[in-house]
């Protein structure tokens, strides 16, 4: 585990919810490493967590507690589809005592679209466009998870140049999804001026991707077997550019929330997850790292050229808001440090192994690709019947589905205020969970 | 007591003498009904033109100032210097659908708006902006705006009650607590400023900063009620950081969610007003009004500082007032409604009667650091 940050000192109270959730201490973690529990050897926490399936009709119309004249009456209310805090259609319904929330329901399915369905009828090729409409912040790194699929599938060979551009594309992206998302969080949580400065961010690392690319948001970049496009001559030089802007973007970032004593009330010892409740939840990404546990599959299992740059995994110590939001932070660092050491000497050779309309058949048998996203691990497993140029069956393993599930898992006992900045540091992209 | 009564420190340089309009219309009225009439409708129609002047330029003000802050565009390129961002915000709100949720307490949601910009409009005619512009002087002024600065909180709370809307439900009950709470912290502060002072009457007070301004004579005490009184009189504006009631990522928009169009603007506008009483208050309690800036006895100093108009240094004055609440409204993230509460009961009203006493210690010893007319 390299680069720990002992990221909070925890000399203040933890003001505990109503309901407080199960706290696993660090010791308790101890010992266990996260390949271990990653295996399946070691089930930590998985007795704390009881999963009751319910119908979402069941838990809609659940008796709304007003047991006497005494107590207060429970109510419902829908936050989303069309809501600040949705940042898409997402609707979550809240059972409210008051300002406290009592239960979270969560209901996806707006933009529920068969992605999965249609890319049976697709070839591999085809596939890639409809992963960065998916999760359209990770574009990039969606994109190369279907790439590493077929590549692994079918002995697709890559070159220096190839990964290398992959891999700074995908930091770049990760760059400008975090930059994003601080906007968001500032936003949500009532600081406007945090939302435009995450998005002029976003919009500079924009437009290098549109001078390579061609689009700004939904760009699919990585094919199996190379990328579609080559990158211009002054790319370095202006990414190169890029960088100390970014890191003095992240300083102005600390100033402006991270200091704030109101900012930092508002996350410190909120909505809490221990690493094992999360592992048990499948979360991944920065809530999981937030959480203590030190699992980047960039530096677990690396791809790219992630195994022969230097980074740290930062994770958290408590699992709250505030360590989500400054696992994040660092994250961005980590990120301008490993471009730094990339983008001085990008390799000369071809851009793809492929020629276009190759086509790709990949033998029978499940095939499973993953990378790690801003969000999370995202995975695509595709069933072959080692005949057809289109997967028999595809599934795609996408991060904010299993971030989702801890609103439901940490946010009861907590006031409304409480739940918008658990569910802004979760960093949710709604089409993603739909799919 | 009057505010004639005070009688200027020796040192002081120039005499100033504070006629209301009020005033020019009683001494008027024995002689020419007509001339007391014409007072009357002349205060009217400059409250109102004040009114919508204020509105236009105070939200002008604000997108200029959030512009600058966000880098962003927009309200710089409509007319020149943005000048017509507001007119394009009117007649945007303007065409807005008006519509009235359906199972609404109809009247009182159409009521609710007029309600919440009654009382900056009242406050508008106490507040003395020179010594020859202020509509009346009343010798209970401070009390007076207390009393009535309390009612604002009825338009939001019979708005969020009438929109049958959960959400504006929870804004409601939100402002209800946050303002009423915070109105404490806010007397008390006045309060340390009519010690000082020994009047209730505005003007009286602006007189009585003739050979300094409170926020620095009235020691450590004076500037401790500016800050408390600053804060909240924030938090009584809905503004950022004490936004709560609105909270617009938490409740969609909280009290005026079901609000639409000129109702809407309504509620802005008599946010915006409220902020400029809010203001105007702060600058006439504490840093003098249109009282301009005197140090004790440097006659030819205060002779100088008497040149520029009364006017002119109750608006700047104010306008830096305006800026701070506007600062803090483009940088602070949102308080939640505990912190909210913590910070008014157990911080805020323990500092403020602390204040008041060692006020009241300082007014006995009359340890001021320069001579003080004796009310």
């Amino acid at each position: 585990m390299a680069g720990t940050r002992g990221l909070r000192s925890s000399r203040r109270a933890l003001r505990q919810p109503s309901r407080p959730a199960p706290r696993v201490s660090r010791r308790r973690l101890a010992g266990v490493s996260v390949a271990q529990r990653l295996s399946g050897r070691v089930h930590a926490g998985a007795a704390e967590v009881s999963v009751q399936v319910r119908t979402l009709d069941e838990l809609l119309h659940a008796p709304l507690i007003a047991d006497s004249e005494l107590t207060t009456q429970e109510y419902l209310v829908n936050m989303g589809p069309q809501h600040p805090i949705a940042h898409g259609s997402l609707r979550v319904v809240l059972r409210l005592d008051g300002e406290t929330v009592k239960h979270v329901i969560p209901v996806p399915g707006y933009v529920h679209r068969g992605v999965e369905k249609m890319c049976e009828h697709l070839t591999y090729r085809q596939i890639v466009p409809y992963t960065d409409r998916l999760d359209y912040l990770s574009a990039i790194m969606n994109n190369w998870a279907v790439a590493r699929m077929v590549e692994a599938a079918a002995g697709i060979p890559t070159n220096y140049r190839i990964e290398t551009i992959r891999t700074i594309m995908a930091e770049l992206q990760r760059l400008q999804s975090h930059a994003l998302w601080w906007g968001v969080t500032g936003m949500d949580l009532g600081a406007y001026t945090a939302f435009l400065y995450g998005f002029r961010e976003r919009e500079i690392i924009g437009e290098i991707f549109e001078e390579t690319i061609g689009a700004r948001l939904t760009m699919n970049y990585i094919q199996p077997g190379g990328l579609m496009y080559d990158i211009k001559p002054d790319f370095a030089a202006k990414v190169k550019k890029l960088l100390p802007y970014l890191k003095d973007c992240i300083e102005q970032y600390e100033t402006l929330l991270s200091g704030n004593v109101i900012f930092q009330e508002r996350l410190r010892n909120i909505g809490m997850i221990d690493g094992a409740r999360a592992l048990a939840l499948g979360c991944t990404g920065p809530i999981l790292r937030a959480s203590g546990v030190p699992y980047d599959l960039r530096a677990a299992e690396p791809y790219g050229m992630y195994g022969k740059v230097q980074f740290n995994v930062v994770v958290g110590a408590v699992g709250d808001c505030w360590d989500r939001y400054y696992v994040r932070l660092e994250e961005m660092r980590e990120s301008i440090r490993i471009i730094e050491q990339l983008i001085d000497n990008i390799p000369e050779g071809p851009i793809a192994t492929l020629r276009y309309n190759d086509d790709i058949i990949l033998p029978e048998g499940l095939h499973y690709g993953h990378v790690e996203t801003a969000r999370g691990v995202f995975g695509v497993l595709a069933a072959s019947d080692g005949t057809s140029k289109t997967p028999y069956r595809l599934h795609f393993r996408s991060p904010n589905f299993n971030n989702l599930w801890v609103v439901t898992a940490i946010a009861a006992g907590w006031r409304i205020a409480d739940f918008i900045a658990i569910q802004s540091s979760l960093d949710l992209v709604i089409p993603d969970i739909d799919r | 007591m009057n505010a004639t009564d005070i009688q200027p420190p020796p040192t002081a340089g120039r005499v100033w003498q504070t006629i209301t309009v009020a005033q020019r219309a009683a001494d008027s009225a024995d002689e020419n009904l007509w001339l007391t009439a014409g007072y009357f409708l002349a205060s009217m129609a400059g409250v109102a033109l004040l009114l919508s002047f204020l509105g236009m330029a105070l939200i002008y003000i604000e997108r200029k100032v959030a512009a600058h802050f966000q880098c962003r565009v927009g309200p710089m390129r409509v007319g020149p210097f943005g000048l017509l961002q507001t007119v394009a915000d009117t007649v945007k709100l303007v065409f807005k659908e008006d519509f009235v949720p359906r199972m609404a307490d109809r009247w009182l949601h159409m009521l609710a708006p007029f309600l919440a910009l009654l009382v900056p409009v009242v406050l508008l005619a106490l507040i003395p902006y020179s010594p020859a512009a202020q509509v009346a002087d009343l010798n209970i002024g401070i009390l007076f705006i207390t009393a009535i600065g309390g009612f604002g909180v009825m338009g939001i709370l019979i708005a969020g009650w009438s929109s049958n809307n959960k959400w504006s439900m929870i804004g409601a009950m939100r402002a209800g607590a946050q303002i009423i709470s915070y109105e404490l912290s806010a007397t008390l502060a006045l309060l340390v400023v009519v010690l000082f002072s020994g009047t209730m009457s505005l003007s009286g007070i602006v007189h009585s900063q003739e050979s300094g301004w409170w926020i620095w004579r009235g020691h450590a005490a004076g500037l401790c009620a500016f800050l408390i009184y600053l804060v909240a009189s924030t938090a009584e504006l809905n503004r950022t950081p004490f936004d709560i009631p609105e909270g617009e990522s938490e409740l969609t928009a909280g009290f005026h969610t079901e609000y639409s169009g000129l109702r809407f603007a309504f509620f802005f506008l008599a946010e915006f007003i409220n902020m400029f009483t809010v203001s105007a208050l702060t600058a006439t309690l504490f840093l003098g009004g249109w009282m301009p800036f005197h140090i004790g006895d440097w006659s030819a100093f205060n002779a100088s500082m008497d040149a520029i108009p009364p006017a002119l240094w109750f608006i700047g004055k104010t306008t830096a007032i305006i800026f701070i609440i506007m600062w803090f409204r483009w940088t602070f993230p949102r308080l939640r409604v505990d912190q909210l509460m913590h910070l008014e009961w157990k911080v805020l009203l323990p500092i403020g009667f602390a204040n008041l006493l060692v006020a009241s210690v300082v007014v006995l010893t009359n340890a001021y650091p320069f001579p003080v007319a004796a009310p």
